[in-house]
């Protein structure tokens, strides 16, 4: 099979491709399962755009109790039943359960799955000149296997004990013990079936990724004359491959901590009046083999967003990206970096202080590459003609929020700050906006830009805009103001603050004015979510048809028919002779040069 | 049910009426023969100067929250350490608010100067290779400095504890914390979870813990011999579950005591000097002012963590490890209050790791007294300490195990 496979493939990418003839696709083989990389692609953002949805949904519930907590309200009662929210009051144990799912959704489903899978699906093979993925049948098992978890992962919130609520960390014992909350029964078992199954689907992606971009470049496509979207998918996947598979053998462990009575991660416990007999294991264990993918976590969710919102400011400036080596040198520096500070998020857990201070400076450098992004980003814009389209406003937004975010991490970095803010809300307003909206914002970015290639279709640009100034006005007013309420001191994954009236009322008045900003921010910005989910289907069924080239884009999917065909171009496989950020070069007649595109005499390149 | 339809309607009708403008505003686009990948000038204008306003308003935003809320609820830092920390950290504010400003504005400003008009040709600029080293060695240079303050502060903050240190443990469990002071010595006593009953929850080890623990676990009322006599019991019908689960619970005692008896055997009589005087003390932990303490963080059941927010100070309980954390309160109860225009403030330990549905609630009342007060306090507890309680408890096993009412009223 797969030498087959193998065989079809290398026979195709010498441009034959046409000698075969096309017999007629099934509606199965076409759109479920299909082998097509852009159908996979799109398969993979409907899943995570639903699954973002779902998650959005469990936010704006707890969100309700955090700004009104013991009221009873119609949307807690229709959603969750008088099971979860009886009289219209959450639950303490389904609040948790709903931050736990909304947690695990939106890093995985959506952030990991929905942008890197959707992106490097459709790009790769696009921007690299490649007539699919290097292997098309794991590229579906990739899907699917992505498709199963999220079934399970959604099955875990209608289980009757509850859904896993130990925090998207799920941090041992607590996980490991049904004893210690009700969620640690079948709903965790589901949450750690689900993720093994999403582990496996993204390794099966990440290495397919690798592959094509070593592989099948097109002729003249030289790693230095990939745009930068590939270099982010592709250290992307790099960073999945060696790190997902340590949270494997933590989900592993722990896994058999629950079901076959080992002790890894248990101790000297005594839980519900029962004395267990686990003894030796570390709980702290666990979280080093989390964050090892936990942090390089934050890089795979993060940096598709930057590649995206790269090519997307270079198109709409009309200007090459400024400094095009040193941006992939940040992407590489970030990906090495970002797996030797796992341990910035275990200062406070009783580690070695002076294993603190190594994490505290490895932490720190990340801050350098990421400057080096930011100030080449605003030179790129700096006297550009900027076409301000929804994608380019989304791709600005992002350096907006990756700038707000970023800036708050020197202080979590710094352990010594930490001990004072770790596990607070500063924490949440911190990830939040520097990894959730930057990473929302790119994807969003992409979807607007990428949306005539999807699905030949153009979206509306008006409600593009409102989406947009909708979006950006809700996220910095769900988010800003979590800082202050960070700042004094109020934990995480509290259910009802007003237990701050026992020892400091003043500070409960404030943190009640802000939660309630905060919820009702939340609100509007979900509500805002309509348009988007409106103008994408309203699009794909009834929007105008897309032109060639919508942006004058010089990378080689506009190249492509717009039109799906298997393999993408229908005759030969284009040659790349430019870098794909020629835009308004002096003494060319337009302003951008597509890479196919030879040299001119005496042209140099750039 | 009538107000949900109508929020249904509502919806249903809300997506048409959206759906109708849009059409109609394809039918426009179509008349003036423009498609949606060409962005007007107008369309362009109308969002750069939303992108400057954007910008305006949120810096608003941003002043207004710190103006009205900044640091309230934070408080000054009642510890040491603390105020070494908040110097730092309201320093490194200070740097990262500049970078916000400064590098916000360039990006707000730039999308708004630079938008798209007619005839005007971007400027083709690939790199240069000065400004990339600027944007390398600056912040390079900005960041060795706050890691070399950061680093000073915290290995401050985690050095060894002096050795006039009074030692003081926090042992937390879902979903409450208990404080055992260490005594005249200063020692606090050994301990191991198998040694848990109603009168030793701290599981303090003993001579006569270790015997009373495994007497409990041979002849109490679900030790071994109860649990054997009811399962050889041919009077008594057990249902197949239950049977297992009884069996089960008897492999896991029986490890249990083997445990136990070797610990008996290895056991040095000489520490129990160590545990007898410790002093068991729920609800409110009270510290003296200006004194060094060291803290020693267990866990019974699952990862809590001992946040002081006022103290600045946080360390997680992990069970099977004993950790530490350090301080020296500064300010009592009784100024603080006046410092937070608060009569009824108090100082809090809190959990601040989830640790199941009432995380939320688990927390202890901290009150700082000035020293004569708090000898005054300590002199009463030592009538009661874990000695005087165990054997009490002992003579009369059904009492309840609990301190007598504290004699100060400060933490009311």
């Amino acid at each position: 099979m797969a030498a087959v496979a193998h065989e079809a493939h290398g026979h195709e990418a010498h441009g034959h491709h046409d000698d075969h003839g096309h017999h007629e696709e099934s509606f199965v083989s076409k759109y479920i399962f299909s082998q097509d990389h852009k159908m996979i692609g799109k398969q993979f953002l409907m899943t995570a755009v639903f699954m973002g949805i779902v998650a959005m949904i469990l936010s704006i519930l707890f969100r309700i109790q955090l700004a009104w907590p013991g009221e009873s309200s119609d949307v807690l009662t229709f959603f969750l039943g008088e099971t979860w929210a009886p009289g219209g009051v959450l639950k303490e144990d389904m609040y948790l359960g709903l931050v736990t799912i909304h947690g695990t959704i939106m890093v995985f489903f959506l952030l990991t799955g929905g942008l890197s899978g959707t992106f490097s699906n459709i790009l790769i093979p696009l921007q690299l000149g490649a007539r699919d993925m290097a292997s098309g049948f794991l590229n579906m098992l990739s899907y699917w296997f992505f498709f199963l978890s999220s079934i399970l992962m959604l099955s875990s919130l209608f289980v009757e004990s509850g859904p896993a609520m130990a925090g998207w960390t799920v941090y041992p014992p607590l996980s490991a013990l049904p004893q210690a909350v009700s969620g640690s029964g079948l709903g965790m078992t589901l949450w750690l079936f689900s993720m093994a199954i999403f582990i496996a689907s993204s390794l099966i992606g990440s290495l397919n990724y690798i592959v094509t971009v070593l592989n099948l470049r097109t002729k003249g496509m030289s790693m230095t004359r990939m745009p930068l979207t590939i270099w982010a998918f592709f250290v992307t996947a790099i960073l999945g491959v060696l790190s997902f598979p340590v949270l494997l053998s933590a989900a592993l462990l722990l896994i058999m901590d629950r079901l076959a009575g080992t002790s890894f991660y248990l101790s000297d416990i005594i839980v519900g009046g029962e004395m267990l007999t686990n003894h030796g294991g570390s709980p702290i264990l666990f979280q080093h083999l989390f964050w090892f993918l936990g942090h390089p976590e934050v890089y795979i969710v993060l940096l598709p967003a930057l590649g995206l919102s790269s090519e997307i400011i270079s198109t709409n400036s009309r200007k090459p990206i400024f400094g095009y080596r040193a941006m992939i040198g940040s992407i590489l520096a970030i990906g090495f970096l970002s797996f030797i500070v796992w341990g910035h998020h275990m200062f406070i857990t009783g580690m070695n202080p002076f294993l603190g201070s190594v994490f505290v400076f490895t932490t720190l450098l990340i801050a350098i590459p990421s400057a080096v992004k930011v100030f080449n980003y605003l030179t790129t814009i700096w006297r550009g003609t900027l076409v301000l389209t929804p994608a380019m406003l989304f791709a600005l937004g992002l350096v907006s929020t990756f700038i707000t975010g970023g800036v708050t991490g020197i202080i979590l970095a710094d352990s010594a700050l930490d001990i004072a803010v770790h596990d607070t809300y500063f924490v949440v307003a911190h990830f939040h906006i520097v990894m959730g909206m930057s990473a929302v914002f790119g994807m969003f970015g992409g979807v607007y830009h990428w949306f005539p290639k999807m699905y030949g279709k153009m979206m509306n640009t008006r409600l593009g805009y409102a989406h947009f100034w909708i979006t950006i006005v809700g996220a910095y007013g769900v988010f800003f103001p979590m800082h202050f309420v960070g700042i004094a001191g109020a934990p995480r994954r509290y259910y009802d603050y007003t237990v701050y009236n026992d020892f400091d009322s003043n500070a409960l008045e404030m943190m009640m004015d802000l939660n309630q900003i905060v919820t009702v921010f939340a609100i509007i910005a979900a509500l805002g979510q309509i348009l988007f989910l409106f103008n994408f289907f309203y699009s794909i069924f009834r929007g105008p048809k897309a032109p060639q080239n919508p942006w004058n884009s010089n990378t080689l999917e506009w190249t492509t028919p717009v039109e799906h065909v298997h393999g993408n171009w229908p005759g030969e496989l284009p040659t790349v002779h430019r870098w794909p950020y020629d835009y308004s070069k002096p003494g060319a007649e337009e302003d951008f040069i597509p890479q196919t595109v030879p040299l001119a005499d005496g042209e140099e390149e750039h | 049910m009538g107000s949900k339809l109508i929020f249904l309607l509502v919806v249903v009708l809300g997506v048409v009426a959206l759906a109708q403008l849009v059409r109609v505003y394809e039918l426009s686009s179509k008349l003036r023969n423009r498609g949606e990948h060409e962005i007007s000038t107008r369309d362009n204008n109308l969002n750069a100067r939303l992108m400057l306003i954007f910008m305006i308003l949120s810096y608003a935003g941003f002043i207004y929250l710190v103006l009205k809320y900044g640091w309230t609820g934070r408080g000054d830092a009642a510890s040491e350490h603390g105020r070494d920390l908040d110097w730092l950290f309201n320093l490194n504010m200070i740097i990262i608010t500049a970078v916000f400003f400064l590098t916000n504005t360039l990006l707000f400003v730039f999308s708004y100067k630079y938008v798209k008009k007619p005839g005007v040709k971007a400027f083709y600029y690939p790199h240069n290779n000065k400004l990339e080293m600027l944007w390398t060695v600056v912040p390079a240079a900005v960041l060795a400095i706050i890691i070399i303050l950061g680093l000073k502060s915290w290995n401050e903050a985690t050095a060894e504890s002096s050795d006039d240190a009074i030692r003081v443990e926090l042992f937390s469990k879902q979903f409450d914390w208990t404080a055992r002071y260490s005594g005249t010595d200063n020692k606090l006593g050994r301990f191991d979870y198998k040694l848990t009953l109603d009168n030793n929850e701290l599981a303090l080890m003993t001579k006569e813990t270790i015997d009373s623990a495994i007497n409990a676990m041979e002849n109490g009322p679900t030790g071994i011999k109860a649990i054997e006599s009811k399962l050889n019991d041919n009077n008594i019908m057990l249902v197949p579950e239950d049977r297992e689960k009884m069996e089960a619970d008897l492999s896991r005692k029986e490890r249990l005591i083997r445990l136990l008896c070797q610990m008996r055997e290895r056991h040095d009589k000489t520490i129990d000097a160590m545990a007898w005087d410790d002093i068991i003390q729920k609800d409110t932990l009270y510290l003296c002012v200006n004194k060094n303490y060291e803290f020693n963080f267990r866990s019974k059941d699952v990862i809590h963590s001992a946040f002081f927010p006022h103290f600045r100070a946080q360390m997680n309980t992990v069970p099977g490890m004993t950790t530490r954390f350090k301080f020296k309160p500064e300010i009592t109860t009784k100024d603080m209050r006046v410092k937070m225009n608060n009569e009824k403030f108090n100082y809090v330990l809190m959990c601040n790791k989830i640790c199941g549905g009432a995380h939320y609630k688990m927390k202890m009342m901290v009150v700082v007294l000035p020293e004569s007060e708090y000898k005054a306090w300590m002199e009463s507890k030592k009538k009661s300490t874990f000695k005087d309680q165990y054997f009490a408890s002992v003579a009369a096993p059904v009492m309840e195990v609990a301190a007598p009412a504290d004699t100060l009223v400060v933490a009311q």
